[in-house]
Formats: structure tokens, C-alpha cells, sequence
């Protein structure tokens, strides 16, 4: 109730701030990356990234192959650790100590993070007691991602792609984190699910969360981002600025607040 | 930290229970070691009646190498140790529910093996009391000091090489102690059998206090 409350509040405050005023300094940003850089091994997989994300934002990163957008999604679950730079997500410094980001956060990476061996449901309550919750937000999650009849008991190992993927964001559903991470999402759905996936993101965001994706899916992603950040060689090199058309209650941040080679 | 333990150690052994791989290929992996001994020694009952407790343990350990590699082979498989580092979970938790669940593995395999060397090798079982307690330190140890270097190898892709490698040499004290103590409880040592417990307890509080440090440091680095 808190939330929506909140929610609410934002998105009004947002509407005020429409003539495109730095308004947000007034807010502290979700993810505040300052140079950033991480290495795999000795390869940096970003060399100095600079982004802001706001509170309720829906942000698309978008760029090729290789280009940085899972690292700086991993970065920012505290997954990827940043060598040099500031990175701050949800107030947490991730330079000094990522773990306590991780439980507010949700990232929906290109492999599961489930277990083959365990049931839909099995898994699903694991994930959710393990990340402090409640084991009464499995069945609602369940329900809402289709996964009903046999499913719940049904192993992991026996699902289809596109199945294992909707477990993998039931999971996120019944987490319902602070901070939604999303790599490819549509990535193994049918259209109906696509579908669900876009109005879960918008949910989302409406209830205050704030979702930053990575998708070559570029015709949807643009449907329901609020902004977009383009991504090359590990930096962010190009913001696009807000989507045309996109107000609160979409994840829209009415601030491209763009300065030279940085994203803000 | 101990709801974490329970947690992680419930999820593992209800794999374990799924899957069966401990009931279905390491138990009979462990009865067909034994068989090969029993070849090997010619089924000469004076050197198998002698020689079986440090068969056994030698047994343990190959079973415990299995039960260790696939207790992070779980976690290796699609992504599934970022889910368990995403979780927030303690990491002394992770740390004591792996090794809680890889005990109770070997706690089943141990109950099989001491089956198996009764039936095969006539061997005795002898003073209850020192027996358990041996069993249940060195099951510990083995389960702590596994875990710990099992998450050590687990980021590597050598890991399923590179574990017997690190882990066999580590827990000789473990081999030594259990089998002198056995011997001592079967009346075949003259040596006091209560003393080697002091070891296998040292090396069990040892290993189990270097993964409840150590686990979350050794998580973030494999």
C-alpha cells in the first residue's frame, strides 16, 4: 500500500516536472555509475561507464554483441565487481561491499539460476524464502506467469525454453525486488508472454520499482522503455533520451539531462 | 545464519532426493570399490579382516569426492550459484547447509560401506561408542574440508580434476585417525582409540571454522 502510495506521489511529481528541469536532483538516483570500470579477468568489460537511473524508470540498453550491456547489468546486481569508479545502486556502494545490494535487487540473466532437479514450485519457494520473503507470494506468482495444472510440480529439467523462462521470472514476480534487471527478457517467449512480460515491467515501475533492460528486441523494448542509453566497447556512448509518447505509470523519466559523453 | 543452514541444506538433499544420483550411482559405486578390494587382496580373510577399516574410510573418501563435486556441480549448472549469491543468503549459511547435506550423504554411504564390509570381509565392528563417535568426526571433517576446497574449484573448469587434486591430501589426517581408531575399537591396535578422536575433532573444528569465515570470501572469488 506504502508503495503504491508512493508510486503515485512520484509519477505526480513527475508530471510537474515536465518542461525538462533537472528536477531529480532533488532524488537520489537507483543506479549511479561514475567511470566504472570492471574486468573479466584482465579484460575490462567496461571501461568507464557513466549512468544514472531513476526511481521508476524503465531504461533500454541498447548496442551490439559484446558491447557491455550484461556486464553493466551484472555490475549493478553486484554480480560483476567494479574495479575503479563509483557505482552506488540503491544507495549501496558496490566498490566497497556488493552483498547487501543483492537481495533488493532482481536480475533475470540469460541462464536461469534455477535447478533442474526441483519442481516449479520447489524452486520458486527456495528462491523466495532464500531471498527473505514470503512462501505465500509462490502461489500468486505462479498464477500470474501461467505456470498452473501440473507445472508447479513438475521438474525443472522438463520444461521447454520458453517455460523455464517463465519460471525464472515468476521468481522475480514473487521477489518483486527494488531494482528489476533485465537481460533479454523476451528472449525464448511466444507472443502471449511477451506480452505479459511488457505489462509485468509496467506493473512494475507503477508500484515504484524501476526496471533498467537490455534487449535486441528493439520494437518492443522502445514500446515500454522510458529512455534509452546506447552501449559500445563497455561504455555508455550515446544517450537517446526519453521515448516520445511515454508518460508516469510507464516508466517514463521526463529528463534526458544529457551531457557530453555521459549518460545521466 | 542457521535458518540459511537448514534452508540451503533442504534444498540440496531434496535434489538429492529427485535425482536419487547418491542412492542410484554412488552407493552401488561405493559396494563395487569394496568387490575390487576383495579382488585385489586375493579374498585372504586375515588381510581383508585387517585391512578393512582403512578400506573403508579409503571407500569413504572416493564416495565423498562425488558427493562433493556434484553438490557444486548443482550450483554450476545454468547460472544457479548467481541465484544462491543474489539471494543474500549468509554465507556461513551456504557454507554450513552444503556441508550438513554432503554429511548426511555420507553419513548413508558410511551406513552402506560398514554393511559391505561385514558382508564381504567378515570385518567386526567392535566398541559401539568409539566407532559412532569416529564415524561422526570424521564425517564432519570430511564434509566441512570438502566444502571448503569444493567451492575453491568450483569456478574452475578443471574443477572436476582439480578437487581430488587439492581435497585427497588435505584429509590424510582424516584416513589416519578413522582408521587407527577403528582398529583401537576392534580390538587390532594397541593404541588407545580415544586419542585419535582428538585429532579427527581438531581437524573437524578446524575446517569448520575456516568455512564459516572463509565461505563467503572463497563464493565471491571461484
Amino acid at each position: 500500500m506504502f508503495d503504491e502510495v508512493t508510486a503515485v506521489m512520484r509519477s505526480a511529481w513527475y508530471w510537474t516536472c515536465l518542461s525538462g528541469y533537472r528536477c531529480h536532483v532533488a532524488m537520489d538516483p537507483v543506479i549511479r555509475l561514475r567511470s566504472a570500470v570492471a574486468l573479466a579477468g584482465r579484460f575490462p568489460v567496461l571501461a568507464g561507464v557513466d549512468l544514472d537511473v531513476w526511481p521508476s524508470e524503465i531504461v533500454l540498453l541498447q548496442g551490439a554483441n559484446g558491447a557491455g550491456k550484461t556486464s553493466i547489468l551484472r555490475a549493478c546486481a553486484g554480480l560483476l565487481r567494479v574495479a575503479a569508479g563509483e557505482a552506488v545502486v540503491l544507495g549501496v556502494d558496490l566498490t566497497a561491499d556488493p552483498r547487501p545490494v543483492r537481495r533488493r535487487v532482481g536480475l533475470l540473466g540469460h541462464a536461469s539460476a534455477l535447478y533442474d532437479d526441483l519442481s516449479v514450485a520447489d524452486n520458486l519457494t527456495f528462491a523466495v524464502r532464500a531471498a527473505g520473503g514470503d512462501r505465500r507470494r509462490v502461489a500468486p506468482a505462479l498464477e500470474r506467469l501461467g505456470l498452473l495444472g501440473r507445472l508447479p510440480s513438475t521438474p525443472l529439467a522438463a520444461l521447454s525454453a520458453g517455460q523455464r523462462r517463465r519460471v525464472a521470472l515468476a521468481v522475480l514476480v514473487a521477489r518483486d525486488p527494488e531494482l528489476w534487471l533485465l537481460d533479454e527478457p523476451h528472449a525464448g517467449l511466444d507472443a502471449e508472454h511477451r506480452d505479459l512480460m511488457d505489462a509485468l515491467v509496467l506493473d512494475a515501475t507503477a508500484r515504484g520499482r524501476t526496471v533498467v533492460l537490455a534487449s535486441h528486441e528493439r520494437h518492443r523494448a522502445h514500446a515500454i522503455a522510458g529512455r534509452i542509453v546506447e552501449v559500445a566497447g563497455g561504455v555508455a556512448v550515446a544517450p537517446a533520451g526519453p521515448i516520445g509518447g511515454v508518460g508516469p505509470g510507464r516508466g517514463a523519466s521526463p529528463i534526458p539531462a544529457v551531457e557530453a559523453g555521459r549518460v545521466a | 545464519m542457521w535458518r540459511d543452514a537448514v534452508l540451503v541444506a533442504g534444498k540440496d538433499l531434496r535434489v538429492e532426493l529427485r535425482s536419487r544420483v547418491t542412492t542410484n550411482q554412488v552407493a552401488p559405486y561405493a559396494l563395487i570399490v569394496l568387490l575390487l578390494f576383495g579382488f585385489a587382496f586375493d579374498q585372504d580373510p586375515y588381510i581383508l579382516t585387517h585391512a578393512a577399516p582403512g578400506l573403508f574410510w579409503v571407500a569413504v573418501l572416493l564416495c565423498a569426492l562425488l558427493a562433493i563435486q556434484r553438490s557444486f556441480g548443482l550450483e554450476a549448472a545454468d547460472g544457479a550459484r548467481d541465484g544462491l549469491r543474489m539471494s543474500g543468503l549468509d554465507a556461513a549459511g551456504i557454507f554450513l547447509g552444503k556441508a550438513l547435506a554432503v554429511a548426511a550423504q555420507l553419513a548413508v554411504l558410511e551406513a552402506v560401506l560398514a554393511g559391505g564390509i561385514v558382508v564381504l570381509f567378515g570385518a567386526r565392528l567392535g566398541h559401539p561408542l568409539l566407532l559412532g563417535a569416529t564415524c561422526v568426526l570424521a564425517t564432519v571433517g570430511l564434509a566441512a574440508a570438502g566444502t571448503v576446497y569444493g567451492v575453491m574449484a568450483a569456478g574452475l573448469r578443471v574443477r572436476e580434476t582439480l578437487l581430488p587434486l587439492l581435497l585427497l591430501p588435505v584429509v590424510a589426517p582424516v584416513l589416519l585417525g578413522a582408521t587407527q581408531a577403528w582398529l583401537a575399537a576392534v580390538g587390532l591396535s594397541s593404541g588407545g582409540g580415544w586419542r585419535w578422536l582428538t585429532l579427527l575433532a581438531a581437524f573437524a573444528a578446524i575446517y569448520v571454522a575456516l568455512g564459516v569465515l572463509g565461505f563467503g570470501t572463497l563464493l565471491e572469488e571461484a
